[in-house]
This record gives C-alpha cells, sequence and structure tokens, in this order.
C-alpha cells in the first residue's frame, strides 16, 4: 500500500484524529518566509523587474495561448473567462483545491488540463509541456501579491495531513525529512547554498539551475533525488497531498509568480 | 518567432538617456553540455544583436556561449526624434528574430 | 584568456582605470550570473568609449560579449547575465574612440545548487 493511502486509513480509523495544532517543529506565522528573501540582492532584482525576469517570457506566451481557439469548437480560455486579469485574480491563490466533481483535490495545472479536456475538447496536455507551463504562469501571475489562501475544510483536512505526514517522513538513503532542512534548518547553509523555507509561493518559478521555467512538481521531484529517495510517478496522490499541505503551510504569504529562483 | 519583452519609454524628452532592455526566449545551448546518454549536446546560440534607431545602428553586441539562456541585454541611448527602435537578434541554424518599439520623442 | 585579450589590444597598452564591473560577490548559481559595466566617459564625438568587451578566466572559452557603441549611447553601459562555470575573475575592457584601452575587474564566486536534478 502506498504511503498515501495507508496514513489516510489511520486517519479515517480516528486513530489520532485531530492533530490539527502546529507541532513544535512548524514554523510560527510570524516567521514564515518566501524564499524570495533567502535570495541575494541581484536574484531579487532579477525577480522585481518584469523587463528583466526570464519568467515573464512564459507568462507572454500564456497570454498568447490563454486567447488561443483549441478543438473543433475553437473555444479559447477566453471564451469562458474572458479577461485573465479580472476572471483569474487570486484563483491560483486557492489551489489546489478539492475538486468536487472527481472527489478528490487538484492542482493549478490539472484544473487547467481539466478544462481542456471537458470545455475544449482537446487533450490535455503533459506535466511540464511548455504550454502548460505557460498557461500556469499566466493565470498565476495574475494572483501576484495575494495570500497563499487554500481551503482548509472537513473534506481537504485528510489530504494535508497526508501531505504533511510526507513531509516529515525520512526517506531515502539519507534518511532525510523535507522537515529537517525545511523546518529545522531553514536560514542554516547547505554547501554554498542557503536552506529557505520550501513555501510554494512563486510557481511556476523560472530556475536558473534549470534555466527554464518549471512546475512544483518538478522541483519537489528535484528535492526527492537530492536526497536520495524514490520519486512518486507524476499523477501519484502523494505529490498532491504534498502540494496541498506546502500551500497550507506557507498560508498568507504573497504568491510571487513568476519567481526566480537559484 | 521566439517571445520577446522589450522595455522602451513610449515618450522621452529630446536629449534625455533612455534606457533599453531586452529579453528573447532562447536556450543558449553552450555545446558544452553533455546529455544524460553521455552525447554532447550541440550548440545553439544567438551570436549577434543589434539596434537601430529610425535605421541608424545605436547598439551592436556579439555574443559566446557564456551569455545566459534568454539572454538579457540593457543599454542606453540619447531620444533624439521620434520614430522606431528596431531590435535583431541572429543566431545559429539559422535563429532570427525582428521586434521594433515605436518612441515619440518631444 | 590571455590570447584573446591580446587579440583584443593589439601592441597598445591595457590601462587599468574608468571601467566598472559589478558583479556579485558570491552567486547562488552560475547559469545565470547579472552583471554590468559602466565606463566613465564623456560619450562626445571626440571621446567616446566604442567598444566594450566582456572576459572570463575559467570557462572553456574566453570570450562572453563584445558591444559596439558610440556616442549616441549617452552613457557606456552595458546590464546582461552570464553563465559562469566556476568561482573566477572576469575582466572588462573599454576601447576609447583615441585608440586607448581600459581595464576592470571583478573577482566571481560560484557556488553550486544543493540538490540537483539528475540521477546520478
Amino acid at each position: 500500500m502506498n504511503a498515501l493511502a495507508s496514513v489516510l486509513v489511520e486517519l479515517t480509523a480516528g486513530a489520532m484524529l485531530l492533530a490539527v495544532a502546529a507541532t513544535a517543529a512548524d514554523i510560527p506565522a510570524e516567521e514564515r518566509r518566501s524564499g524570495y528573501d533567502f535570495m541575494s540582492r541581484e536574484l531579487k532584482a532579477m525577480q522585481d523587474d518584469e523587463a528583466a525576469n526570464p519568467g515573464m517570457l512564459a507568462v507572454l506566451d500564456g497570454e498568447a495561448i490563454w486567447q488561443r481557439g483549441e478543438g473543433a469548437g475553437g473555444k479559447s480560455c477566453a471564451t469562458c473567462h474572458g479577461d485573465a486579469r479580472i476572471s483569474m485574480k487570486a484563483v491560483a491563490a486557492r489551489y489546489p483545491t478539492f475538486d468536487n466533481a472527481i472527489g478528490r483535490p487538484i492542482d493549478l495545472e490539472q484544473r487547467i488540463n481539466r478544462c481542456r479536456s471537458e470545455h475544449q475538447q482537446v487533450a490535455p496536455l503533459p506535466f511540464e509541456h511548455k504550454d502548460l507551463l505557460a498557461l500556469a504562469a499566466y493565470v498565476a501571475h495574475q494572483s501576484k501579491g495575494q495570500p497563499i489562501s487554500v481551503t482548509d475544510d472537513a473534506r481537504s483536512r485528510p489530504f494535508i495531513e497526508g501531505g504533511r505526514e510526507i513531509f516529515k517522513l525520512r526517506q531515502g538513503q539519507l534518511n532525510l525529512s523535507c522537515a529537517q532542512c525545511h523546518d529545522d534548518n531553514w536560514g542554516n547553509h547547505l554547501g554554498g547554498a542557503p536552506i529557505p523555507q520550501g513555501h510554494p509561493t512563486g510557481y511556476p518559478i523560472y530556475r536558473l539551475e534549470w534555466q527554464a521555467l518549471g512546475s512544483l512538481r518538478r522541483r519537489l521531484r528535484n528535492c526527492l533525488i537530492g536526497m536520495r529517495a524514490e520519486t512518486y510517478p507524476d499523477d501519484a496522490p502523494e505529490i498532491i497531498a504534498l502540494e496541498f499541505y506546502l500551500a497550507w503551510r506557507a498560508r498568507g504569504l504573497a504568491m510571487e509568480t513568476p519567481a526566480v529562483r537559484p | 518567432m521566439p517571445r520577446t519583452l522589450i522595455k522602451v519609454p513610449a515618450t522621452a524628452k529630446r536629449g534625455e538617456i533612455i534606457e533599453i532592455k531586452t529579453l528573447i526566449s532562447h536556450p543558449m545551448e553552450s555545446g558544452f553540455r553533455v546529455g544524460p546518454n553521455g552525447v554532447p549536446i550541440p550548440r545553439d546560440i544567438i551570436t549577434l544583436f543589434t539596434c537601430t534607431y529610425n535605421g541608424e545602428e545605436i547598439f551592436r553586441a556579439e555574443l559566446s556561449p557564456a551569455i545566459a539562456a534568454n539572454p538579457f541585454l540593457s543599454f542606453l541611448t540619447i531620444a533624439c526624434d521620434s520614430g522606431t527602435l528596431a531590435f535583431h537578434w541572429s543566431g545559429d541554424s539559422g535563429f532570427a528574430a525582428t521586434e521594433t518599439a515605436a518612441i515619440i520623442v518631444e | 584568456m590571455q590570447e584573446l585579450i591580446r587579440k583584443i589590444i593589439g601592441d597598445a597598452a591595457l590601462q587599468v582605470g574608468k571601467v566598472r564591473l559589478d558583479a556579485p560577490a558570491l552567486v547562488e548559481n552560475g547559469n545565470a550570473v547579472p552583471l554590468t559595466v559602466s565606463v566613465e566617459s564623456p560619450m562626445t564625438e571626440k571621446d567616446h568609449v566604442k567598444a566594450i568587451h566582456i572576459i572570463n578566466e575559467k570557462n572553456p572559452q574566453p570570450h562572453v560579449i563584445s558591444v559596439r557603441l558610440g556616442p549616441r549611447a549617452g552613457r557606456a553601459t552595458l546590464s546582461t547575465r552570464i553563465k559562469l562555470k566556476d568561482s573566477q575573475q572576469l575582466i572588462a575592457i573599454a576601447e576609447t574612440s583615441d585608440g586607448s584601452f581600459w581595464t576592470g575587474t571583478a573577482d566571481v564566486i560560484v557556488t553550486l545548487a544543493a540538490c540537483v536534478e539528475d540521477r546520478l
């Protein structure tokens, strides 16, 4: 049984309910800081200047795709959603969100793909596809400055808790958990690199390491590989649970999409 | 057409020094990297960028593989007349891109 | 690197001064290092910067960028982002209209990402 399923079984069996109160290791709200704060002056400037931020190229691509008619019906995102600056304002800040239709949470990229298949009648785009990233960047950019505020209710709780369990779980050859670096050692250095708190404030991000824009999914995969742990398949429930927990953990921090990170 | 992002002030006073910022989508593959199977990834870079102001060249840059992906170039010029700034990039494998921006100088 | 410098300046002397090379002292990722070069010059017809060259010490190739400008620039300055393979020195050479060459340098420490993407 996979990690998430076994955790959900435990929770629904009522074994350890409502461990909702922050544990000693959680970062207190007043100390919550975006990865932006840990960057050099020069990288902050690169992110802040929209004429220099390389992620903005993808935002422009996304704007063009937003207007583009797709499929037999020729519907574009704009056909239903009109001006994204209005319709998508603060939307990305609420993702991941529980999707009633499918009975589980989805992230922004999955939501975009659901729109494509259900409303535009075109094939969903593979994760990390340039167009999907561009659309996600364009939509998330409309949330820039908005506080991350995912819904934390009875339906979402089990998934947030499932994500927390994975975050605290020691994994891989190094027997390391996410929490050990990002809850317990943020602000310290790993090699020459400052350890940030690991908040998904600016996704999709332009990561200098990738020399390209990439998703949170990709970044989490990077982390797991770096930890010498087994990665999850792209559509695994563990990933969405982790994304949901991370967004909940980052609640209140402002969205920065497209962020620049080393 | 590769995606570009140009920032030029829409208006300027005659004689004012203005800042031009240019960004273009391009991998700037150095030719020194090796792919996952050990095969070298071939070089693919922008080698030349020029900027003309009402037809006269005001800035030229010769780029080497050391320029970062999605090249960013920022430089200055004196706003002399209203008109058009034209930007041209060219490089490996016949890469070519052109953009223009209008400026009103009073 | 020395060969490239010689190719640029020929027999002329390389004078230290006038050229300011701003690069971060410590970078977290060598894939996109922001830098700015500015050269003190009145930028008149009679006295201006004709070209600015940036050279690196330890990449596979020494040449980074060469820009050509003239009095229409107003001020001789350039900003861009470069790739640096390792901690090294960067050299900027400015060629002025009277045929002289001026230089300025910057030392950059390049650290590497802690969690890389490729499986080893």
